[in-house]
């Protein structure tokens, strides 16, 4: 497949590791009361669908950036690339 | 017309090179041929019809095609290792001393033992493994399998290992045109005139396609000289790449295709160092399939016959290869592309015995007698082609007299490309005929015959408005190219699949299947056309179907009573045709499988004559022999023994180091790790424990602070590159405001660990003076940045993998091999011992640390005996999910030590522990061993591993059981710290 | 001084060459490497260090920079997301990260790389047949300065164009030099 690097224009996803579900990025409040549920929830729930799905791609033999790849698991049709740092923040991680 | 047979096969014409002679080997026969021939028309030359012997019932075959689809002359070519078994004869080009020999038949082609098959025929139908020889079922796998097995099958590996080398490659262009026949030429001029990048390929010698193979004229030229001049100037063009022995192989995803170029197969010999063939993965925006079609049989009673081939390839023997097959020949067609094989083999002087055409108003023929309405219902000749029986319009019944027969039963544009991507091309009634479909890969099109457009003309202009049309998309403007005038003549065809009647009629001619099979799946309910496929094998040898999957699937719509898009087709999955596997491995096959890192020191070691190991990608010193040392494990005692008692020098340089920095590396450390680092002072090192976020352990190792902002960790040498990916995902997704940058330096920096009650002696010899390594001035724990030897820039840490008093010493890379001849001699004094892994890993076994072997990703914080480091007053990643009660149960597996009862037994990793009395299953596993090696300070064997409830079960007696080998030793639970277990070694 | 004698990434003494029709490719052990990372809210800071030490902005992805610093050349190259590496001579700019370091402060952080990476050159002809055997970078297009991330035999590696179809240098893991080399050497004895 071919990823479009929002830097770095279009690059074979051979170039990139593959993580999973962009959820991932929303990891939960250790604080929170019900962190264990939680947690447990973010790390093993997920929807699987046939069909979009936003994922996080690591370019390890590029710029070592994280991206988020919308992707239609069915036709393999790249819709979005985005840098998962820019993704993270507008999803409100910070420090 | 010309007496041009002059007694043997060869007739005027054609595109070879009579000027060069070939000499070649056909079972064991010398025979003669031309520069341009394939074997097979090499073959035909010289009056050679039989060919091979079909797959279940060896049946003689003869040559069915011209081309790539070839079903039945699949040889072995070449000898030895360069063997190559099912080469289709039809696409070997042939070269001087080549030599092939016929398969799957014993022990000659002409007196095939296993012909007995075919008197068998009625038990060996379709699926006959199901319903015969099951009984008694014991049989099947030790007798009638073997049986059955040794009498199929094609060719033979030759069972050495593959003497060529392979390339891989990597190409982008534009477009990319798939066929270099009338419309992929007309398409790459169209293209190339543009300027854009254009790269055309085709998996034929000679650019053409038909053309080669047909006496059409494009403009005043003859075909096959228009297209010598296109290929000419094409390949002159700099930005166009003309790619001949070229098959594309696949259409992947985004434009992607799998190609493979036959760099020196239609040499004898490759030249040294030259790879036999290239892998390209081609990227382009756009891609014109312009693959034409392949011509599919019409099944009668006996069809397979030596001599009896497609219409269309009995004429491209003549018109390109100057070869008849026989000197009278006959014509079985139910279309008019059928009668041009009559008119192009009447030009040459070769006696047309008639012509049959199925349909009533078949048009007329000068000189020819065409019998419409007729139709060929047997054929004798069981070695070659006699004479075939005709029935005509009015029942009657006749044979005629012919050595070869040509078939037409229309044309299948070949769409295998398209459907790559699971796509299903679409039945087209006028043609009679499957095009592609409109869902197909992104970006490809299609041009002429491929398309189901079977004129020249068609194949001209669609091929030029395709490359107009696809550099349209992606922004390059082009006009199409003037094209020459060509015919333009329609498509006259009237569908007919087979003959009935008795007798076998032959769909897939490879795997044997007939049209009694079809109707044997249909009665047996296998009726959609994937279990009509998988039921009768029919489309699943080597040629995967080219001439045979259509007309099955209409023979099974008129059996069904169904049309044929309601059948459909299968799947349609890379590569188009048989490709060696090593040119899909590459370079990357024995010693350079993967690449091989080397150590700094990996030259002295190598002068020491070290034995090495390989620790994933690199080669490590394993033990270092000495004289009179005749085991391995002397070595090692010794190393471990010298070590422990003076001074030992091991390169530990392929350890992970990551560089960490910015103003909140510490708190980035600390959410890292589950263990704190956020108060670490400057100038010290500590232990990380690294879980992952399900509270699994994922690696550990020492993290130093050289300054306010500025981290160094080691990680260990395997999980190097998956913990840097771990961080940067930290660092990116979780916490994108905290300032932490990290810098992967594990090849920057050469280092040492130099260990043992001497070690300290050493180094002060080597460090340089204003530098205070006392014990008080360097404690336990202690880093810095110092320099050695005169100025040379170091890093010191004082941490200690064997127990000993030890440090590490890293300089950059490059003085590596002066630094470690330079601790040689300066420990001279002192014994200094080189050690290696196995020692290292004896030593660290003796200590009691956790290592690999421990941290299997199945273990915990706790399982290790770390429990209390994962903090719980700050957030770390696997803290929360660490504390789960699966994982925190009373009973939990503890890291113990395990000492053997009887002191001459040996303690072998993977045992897994059973309590005297209980019996020895799963359900009563108390744990397993996880490391063991022989202690030399201890003279036992000794082991790690993880019991439930360990801590409490010291002095417990248990059985540590290998079942794999049968074998099971008693063994003590004891700490876990063998050596120096206070710890006092390390803070002397 | 130290008298500690350096190796090249390929164990020798000296660098290796090896010319194959026309085609030169040289082990360049004379070249010194730092990281270079931007720090967080250190943009206007980084920026003024950045001319101060190359006299230039750093070059944006995909690029490099050619610095003539009088006393030899220097490139910059961008490597990742507000991260660079810089080449400079070793005769002249062995200590280039500490010379960084005390340009840019707490702007940047910077990480010596000198021995980390070993660089190889392929000068002269047919330079774009050879690397299209090892990488899917597109180096017929790389115009002078381009710089890509590519894998080449499984080694992952910096290319950059030096001079379009003519020059190129290839910057790998100093661990894989030899590997690398002998790659290299192979696939130009195969393809030319």
């Amino acid at each position: 497949m071919i990823i479009d690097h929002p830097l770095l224009g279009p690059r074979d996803s051979a170039e990139f590791t593959y993580l999973g579900d962009a959820s991932l990025i929303d990891r939960p409040d250790w604080q929170d009361k019900k962190a264990a549920c939680k947690f447990y929830e973010y790390l093993y729930l997920r929807d699987n669908p046939a069909g979009e799905h936003r994922e996080l791609w690591y370019h390890e033999a590029g710029d070592r950036s994280w991206l988020v790849v919308t992707r239609n698991t069915v036709t393999h049709e790249i819709t979005k690339v985005e840098l998962a740092r820019s993704v993270a923040k507008a999803r409100g991680r910070s420090k | 017309m010309s007496d041009a047979i002059t007694g043997g096969y060869r007739i005027d014409g054609g595109l070879i090179d009579r000027s060069t002679e070939l000499n070649f080997r056909f079972d064991g026969k010398s025979l003669k041929g031309h520069a341009g021939d394939t074997l097979a028309s090499a073959l035909l030359a010289n009056g050679v019809r039989l060919m091979g012997r079909s797959f279940k019932y060896h049946r003689p075959r003869g040559v069915l095609s011209a081309g790539a689809e070839e079903p039945n002359a699949i040889v072995a070519l070449r000898e030895g290792a360069f063997t190559e078994p099912n080469t289709r004869a039809t696409t070997a080009e042939l070269f001087d001393e080549l030599v092939a020999r016929s398969q799957n038949r014993w022990p000659a082609l002409g007196f095939d033992v296993m012909a007995v098959n075919d008197v068998m025929s009625n038990f060996l139908t379709a699926g006959f493994y199901y319903k015969t020889f099951m009984w008694p079922a014991k049989f099947w796998e030790k007798i009638y399998e073997p049986i059955i097995r040794h009498a199929a099958g094609l060719g033979a590996l030759s069972g050495m290992s593959d003497p060529d080398c392979y390339d891989k490659g990597f190409l982008h262009c534009d477009l990319l045109i798939i066929g270099a026949g009338p419309a992929g030429l007309a398409a790459a001029m169209t293209a190339g005139k543009s300027g854009a990048r254009v790269i055309i390929a085709d998996e034929d010698f000679l650019p053409g396609g038909r053309l080669n193979a047909e006496t059409i004229a494009i403009g005043d030229a003859a075909g096959a000289t228009w297209a010598a001049q296109m290929a000419g100037e094409l390949a002159s063009m700099p930005n166009v790449r003309l790619m001949t022995r070229t098959t594309v192989i696949g259409a992947f995803d985004h434009g992607i295709y799998g190609v493979v170029e036959r760099v020196t197969d239609h040499l004898a010999a490759a030249p040294e160092g030259k790879a036999r063939q290239v892998l390209w993965r081609i990227y382009s925006k756009r891609a014109i399939l312009a693959t034409g079609s392949l011509e599919r049989p019409i099944a009668f009673a006996n069809n397979d016959r030596p001599g009896i081939m497609q219409a269309g390839a009995l004429r491209a023997y003549a018109n390109r290869w100057a070869v008849t097959a026989a000197s009278d020949v006959a014509v079985f067609t139910n279309n008019d592309d059928g009668h041009r094989t009559a008119r192009d083999l009447a030009t040459k002087g070769v006696k047309i015995a008639a012509i049959i055409d199925t349909r009533a108003d078949a048009p007329e023929h000068a000189n020819v007698e065409v019998f419409a309405g007729a139709c060929v219902t047997d054929s004798r000749g069981r070695l070659g082609l006699s004479k075939v029986r005709v029935r005509f319009a009015d029942g009657s019944q006749r044979w005629i007299k012919c050595g070869a027969l040509g078939v037409s039963g229309g044309w299948n544009p070949n769409v295998h490309l398209t459907c790559h991507q699971r796509g299903h091309p679409v039945w087209n009634e006028t043609i009679a005929a499957f095009v592609p479909g409109s869902v197909g890969p992104g970006g490809l099109s299609s041009a002429g015959a491929a398309a189901g457009m079977f004129s020249t003309a068609a194949a001209l202009t669609s091929g030029a408005a395709a490359a107009v049309s696809a550099l349209g998309e992606i922004g390059i403007k082009v006009k199409a190219i003037a094209l020459p005038l060509a015919e333009d003549a329609p498509v006259n065809i009237k569908a007919f699949w087979h003959v009935n009647g008795k007798g076998r009629a032959w769909l897939d001619q490879q795997n044997d299947v007939t049209v009694k099979d079809v109707k044997l799946a249909y009665q047996e309910n296998f009726r959609s056309v994937e279990h009509l496929k998988r039921y009768t094998t029919l489309g699943m040898a080597t040629d995967q179907g080219k001439t045979s999957n259509i007309s099955g699937l209409a023979v099974m719509a008129e059996i069904a009573g169904k049309s044929i898009p309601e059948i459909g087709t299968t799947i349609y999955r890379p590569p188009y045709t048989p490709t060696a596997i090593g040119v899909f491995g590459g370079r990357s096959r024995d010693e350079s499988f993967r690449p091989v890192r080397l150590t700094p020191s990996h030259k002295w070691a190598s002068e020491q004559g070290a034995v090495f190991v390989e620790v994933g990608m690199w080669m490590r010193a394993q033990w270092f022999p000495r004289a009179g040392e005749t085991e391995w494990r002397q070595s090692v005692n010794r190393e471990v023994l010298a070590t422990r008692q003076s001074v030992g020098v091991c390169d530990v340089s392929t350890l992970g180091k990551i560089d960490v920095q910015g103003s909140d590396a510490a708190t980035f450390l600390n959410r890292i790790y589950c263990n704190g680092f956020a108060k670490l002072p400057i100038g010290r090192t500590r232990y990380g424990l690294m879980l992952r976020e399900d509270g699994i352990v994922m690696d550990d190792g020492t993290t130093a602070r050289l300054g306010e902002t500025h981290f160094v960790m080691t990680t260990t040498t395997a999980n190097a590159v998956s913990v840097f990916r771990h961080m940067e995902f930290a660092r990116q997704c979780l916490w994108p405001d905290l300032d932490v940058q990290i810098i992967s330096t594990t090849e920057a920096w050469a280092q040492f660990s130099v260990a043992g009650p001497n070690s300290r002696k050493v180094l002060e010899l080597i460090v340089d003076s204003e530098f205070d390594i006392s014990n008080e001035g360097f404690p336990f724990m202690a880093c810095g940045e110092i320099t050695v030897c005169g100025g040379l820039r170091a890093r010191l840490f004082r941490i200690s993998f064997s127990g000993e008093l030890a440090y590490e010493i890293a300089v950059p890379t490059r003085f590596g091999d002066a630094l470690i001849r330079r601790l040689i001699k300066a420990g001279e004094e002192f014994d200094i011992t080189p050690y290696g892994t196995e020692a290292l890993g004896v030593m660290r076994i003796e200590k009691g640390h956790a290592a690999g072997n421990e941290l299997n990703g199945t273990t915990t914080a706790l399982n290790l005996g770390l429990g209390r480091m994962v903090s719980k007053i700050k957030d770390s990643i696997g803290s929360i999910l660490s504390e789960r009660e699966g994982l925190t149960r009373d009973d939990a597996l503890m890291q113990v030590g395990f000492r053997p009862v009887d002191a001459s037994d040996s303690v072998i990793a993977g045992s897994h522990l059973m309590t005297v009395g209980d019996p020895a299953n799963a359900a009563h596993d108390q744990g397993y061993i996880t490391s063991a090696a022989y202690s030399p300070v201890l003279s036992s064997s000794i082991g790690i591993g993880f019991l439930k409830n360990g801590a409490k079960r010291k002095g417990e007696i248990l059985r540590a059981m290998n079942p794999i080998e049968g074998a099971e030793i008693m063994v003590e639970v004891v700490s876990t710290h063998f050596v120096d277990p206070k710890g006092e070694r390390l803070r002397a | 001084m130290h008298d500690l004698i350096p190796l090249t990434p390929l164990g020798g003494d000296s660098a290796q060459i090896k010319e194959i029709d026309g085609l030169i490719i040289s082990e360049m052990p004379e070249f010194a490497y730092a990281s270079l990372a931007m720090r967080l809210g250190k943009k206007i800071g980084f920026r003024r260090a950045a001319k101060k030490a190359i006299g230039m902005l750093p070059p944006k992805p995909g690029e490099s920079s050619k610095i003539n610093t009088g006393k030899g050349f220097l490139t910059v190259f961008w490597t990742g997301v507000d991260q660079w590496i810089v080449e400079a001579p070793s005769e002249t700019h062995a200590d280039i990260a500490l010379q960084l370091k005390n340009t840019f402060n707490d702007n940047a952080s910077v990480t010596e790389q000198n021995d980390g990476l070993a660089r190889f050159d392929l000068k002269g002809k047919h330079t774009v047949t050879v690397l299209e055997r090892l990488s899917a970078a597109d180096s017929a297009k790389m115009h002078a300065g381009s710089v890509t991330r590519t894998s080449i035999e499984h080694v992952i590696c910096f290319l950059i164009c030096r001079e379009p179809s003519k020059h190129f240098s290839i910057i790998c893991p100093q661990s894989f030099a030899a590997h690398l080399y002998q790659s290299i050497v192979t696939t130009a004895k195969s393809a030319l």
